[in-house]
C-alpha cells in the first residue's frame, strides 16, 4: 500500500516534468511562428541559422532588430502578469484576484503617466517611469486591501468591488492627465489598451530583469504559499513567518505589474485567466503551478500578439483588446460557476 | 518522568482586559494532557502562546528545557504540531499534498521530499487510516476524514508534542470517539505527548492522564483527572451538579451531569 502510494507520487513528478517540457516546446514554436510571420516570411531552418548568427543578413536584421524584441517583450510581460496573478490569488485565497481586476494596472498606469506628463519621479533616468509605476502600483494595492478588509478577513466581493472602484478612479486620473497634457502623452489608447508594437531591445532589458526578479521571488515561496492557502493559522503552525512571506510576495507582484504596465500599458485578464486554466491542469501546488504558469502566460501573450497583428494586417490592434475579448467572458464564466462550486 | 513542557507564570492581556493570568504547569513526556475550561476562559490564547503564535507578556515556556522565545518558528514546528479547530479547506489539494506539508519544517528550500520523507508521510496516513483516500481532494472529505488528514499531517512533522484545539468541535459523536481513541493509542504506542484544549468535560475525563482546569483566566486546579474534576470544582467552574465516575465497561472515567445549578 505504501509502496503503491510512493509510486503514484513518482508518477506525478514525471507528469510535472513532462508538462513543463511540453509547455516549453509550445513556447518555442509560438515564438518561432511569431517571428516568421510578416512581409518577409522566414522558414524554420532560416530561423535556426539566424539564431546562431549564420543566417542571411536580411533575415538576421528582420529577426533580431524588428521582430524578436517585440516577441520577447510579449514573453516576459506574459510571464510577469501571470505570476503576479498567481501570487495575489494565493495571498488573498481568491481565484478572482489579479493585477487588472484589483486596479493595480490602472494605479501603475497613473504612476507612469505622472512621470511622463508632469515629470515627477523618484529615480531619475531610465527607471523614472517604472519606479513611479511601482510606487503607485503598491499604493493601489494597499488602498484596495484596506478598503476590502473587515475583521481580519478579506471577502471576495468587497475585494473585487474595491479593486474596480479604485481602478476606475486611477483610470479617470490617467484620462485627466492625458486631456490636460494634450500632445505630450500620445494616444490614450496606448495606456488603456496595451500595445507591444513600439519597442526595441532598450526597453526589454529593463523589463526582463524586473520580471525575472518577481518570478524568482514568488517561486522561492511556493511551498509557503501552498500552506498559506489553507489559512494563516495552518501556515504558522508549519513554521512559516506568514507576514514576511505575504509582504515579499506582494512586493514581487507589484514589481512585475509595474514593469509590464510602464512599457506596454494595461493588458488585462492575463493574470486571471492563465493561472486558472493552469490550475485546472496541474492542480494548486505552487511548485508546479508557478513554472507552468510562467510558460503558459508567455505562450498566451505571444499568441495574442500574433492575432493582434493578423486581424488588422498590415496595421495592428492593441493587444489589450484581444486579451480582454478573451478574458472578460472567461471572468464572467468564473463568476457564474463560483456560485455552485466549492474549490478553485 | 521528564517534563517536556514547563510553563511558568504566563500572563496575557488585550489592551487592558486580562485574558490569562499567572498560568504555570508542567507536562510530562508521553502524557495525554487536558486543558479544560469554559468558553472565554482563555484557553485559546494559552494555546497560541504555547505555539508562539502569540508572545506572552510575562513568564517563560520551556520546551525540552529550551526557551520557546529563542527558537525560530521552524524549530518550534519540528518539536510541536498543531491540529487547529477549524479545518475548513476550500482548495483542491489532495490528502497526500496536505499530509506532505507536515514535512515542510524539515526540508531545505527547493528540496524535494526524499523517499524517506514519503515513507514518513504514508506511514502517518496508514496510522490515521487516511491512506485509502490518499488521492481524494481535501475539500470533498467529511469532517472526520478531514480531521484525520490533519492529524496525519501533524504526525508527519514527527513532533514531540501534538497540540489539539477543540478536536471534536465539528465532529459527529462516533467520529469524536474514533479520532480520540486513535490519538490516545498513538500517544501510548509512540510515547508522544498530546495536549488537548477543550471545553468538553467528558472528553477530557475520558482521555486525559493529567489536566489543568481554567476558571476566570487562572488555573483553578491541576493534577490527575480525579483530583481536578471534583463536584466542587465542576460546580464552581461550569455551574453544574456533576460527578466523576469510573466506568468499568469502558475502563475509563466518565462525567455524569446531574443538573445545572
Amino acid at each position: 500500500m505504501i509502496d503503491e502510494a510512493i509510486e503514484s507520487i513518482n508518477r506525478r513528478r514525471a507528469r510535472w516534468t513532462l508538462t513543463l517540457i511540453s509547455l516549453f516546446i509550445i513556447l518555442v514554436v509560438s515564438v518561432y511562428y511569431s517571428v516568421s510571420k510578416g512581409p518577409i516570411e522566414i522558414t524554420f531552418m532560416e530561423f535556426l541559422y539566424a539564431l546562431v548568427g549564420r543566417g542571411e543578413p536580411v533575415h538576421e536584421k528582420v529577426i533580431w532588430q524588428l521582430r524578436m524584441p517585440r516577441v520577447m517583450m510579449a514573453v516576459f510581460v506574459g510571464m510577469g502578469l501571470t505570476v503576479a496573478g498567481v501570487g495575489m490569488q494565493a495571498l488573498f485565497k481568491n481565484p478572482m484576484a489579479s493585477p487588472y481586476i484589483l486596479g493595480l494596472s490602472s494605479g501603475a498606469a497613473f504612476g507612469a503617466a505622472v512621470a511622463m506628463v508632469i515629470g515627477i519621479t523618484i529615480i531619475p533616468g531610465r527607471l523614472a517611469i517604472p519606479s513611479m509605476a511601482f510606487i503607485f502600483c503598491f499604493i493601489t494595492l494597499m488602498i484596495v486591501y484596506n478598503i476590502a478588509r473587515s475583521h481580519g478577513r478579506v471577502p471576495v466581493e468587497t475585494l473585487l468591488l474595491a479593486g474596480i472602484a479604485v481602478g476606475a478612479f486611477f483610470s479617470a486620473l490617467v484620462s485627466l492627465l492625458t486631456y490636460l497634457a494634450g500632445d505630450e502623452l500620445e494616444g490614450i489608447v496606448f495606456w488603456m489598451m496595451g500595445d507591444l508594437s513600439q519597442f526595441g531591445w532598450d526597453n526589454f532589458i529593463i523589463v526582463m530583469p524586473l520580471v525575472v526578479i518577481g518570478v524568482v521571488a514568488t517561486y522561492y515561496y511556493s511551498r509557503e504559499l501552498n500552506a498559506m492557502m489553507l489559512g494563516d493559522h495552518h501556515a504558522m503552525n508549519l513554521g512559516i513567518e506568514v507576514n514576511k512571506v505575504r509582504f515579499n510576495v506582494l512586493i514581487a507582484s507589484a514589481l512585475m505589474t509595474a514593469a509590464a504596465v510602464s512599457f506596454v500599458g494595461i493588458i488585462g485578464f492575463v493574470g486571471l485567466v492563465i493561472p486558472h486554466i493552469v490550475r485546472m491542469i496541474v492542480g494548486p501546488d505552487h511548485r508546479i503551478l508557478i513554472p507552468a504558469s510562467v510558460m503558459a502566460g508567455a505562450i498566451f501573450l505571444v499568441l495574442c500578439d500574433i492575432i493582434s497583428r493578423i486581424v488588422m494586417y498590415p496595421g495592428t490592434l492593441p493587444i489589450g483588446i484581444i486579451t480582454a475579448l478573451i478574458g472578460a467572458p472567461y471572468f464572467i464564466y468564473l463568476l457564474r460557476r463560483r456560485r455552485r462550486e466549492i474549490g478553485w | 518522568m521528564v517534563d517536556i513542557l514547563d510553563i511558568d507564570d504566563i500572563s496575557y492581556d488585550y489592551t487592558g482586559s486580562v485574558v490569562i493570568e499567572e498560568i504555570g504547569f508542567q507536562v510530562a513526556a508521553g502524557e495525554v494532557f487536558g486543558i479544560l475550561g469554559p468558553n472565554g476562559s482563555g484557553k485559546t490564547t494559552l494555546l497560541k502562546i504555547l505555539n508562539r503564535n502569540l508572545r506572552s507578556k510575562t513568564g517563560t515556556v520551556l520546551i525540552e528545557h529550551e526557551d520557546l522565545s529563542r527558537l525560530t518558528k521552524n524549530e518550534i514546528a519540528k518539536r510541536m504540531a498543531v491540529v487547529p479547530q477549524n479545518n475548513e479547506i476550500s482548495f483542491a489539494f489532495t490528502v497526500t499534498d496536505i499530509v506532505m506539508m507536515g514535512r515542510m519544517p524539515s526540508l531545505e528550500r527547493f528540496q524535494m521530499e526524499s523517499e524517506e520523507d514519503l515513507r514518513i508521510v504514508f506511514d502517518a496516513m496508514e496510522k490515521t487510516k487516511t491512506l485509502q483516500f490518499a488521492n481524494r481532494f481535501i475539500n470533498q472529505l467529511s469532517g472526520g476524514e478531514r480531521q484525520r488528514a490533519i492529524i496525519a499531517r501533524a504526525l508527519a512533522q514527527q513532533p514531540k508534542i501534538i497540540l489539539m484545539d477543540e478536536p471534536t468541535l465539528h465532529l459527529d459523536v462516533n467520529h469524536q470517539l474514533e479520532v480520540l481513541d486513535m490519538v490516545h493509542r498513538l500517544s501510548r504506542e509512540q510515547g508522544m505527548t498530546v495536549i488537548i484544549v477543550s471545553h468538553d468535560l467528558s472528553l477530557v475525563a475520558r482521555y486525559c492522564d493529567k489536566m489543568i482546569l481554567i476558571h476566570d483566566h487562572r488555573i483553578e486546579a491541576a493534577g490527575g483527572v480525579d483530583a481536578v474534576l471534583t463536584p466542587e470544582n465542576m460546580r464552581k467552574v461550569f455551574n453544574i451538579e456533576a460527578s466523576l465516575d469510573y466506568d468499568e465497561r469502558i475502563g475509563k472515567n466518565t462525567v455524569t451531569i446531574i443538573r445545572p445549578c
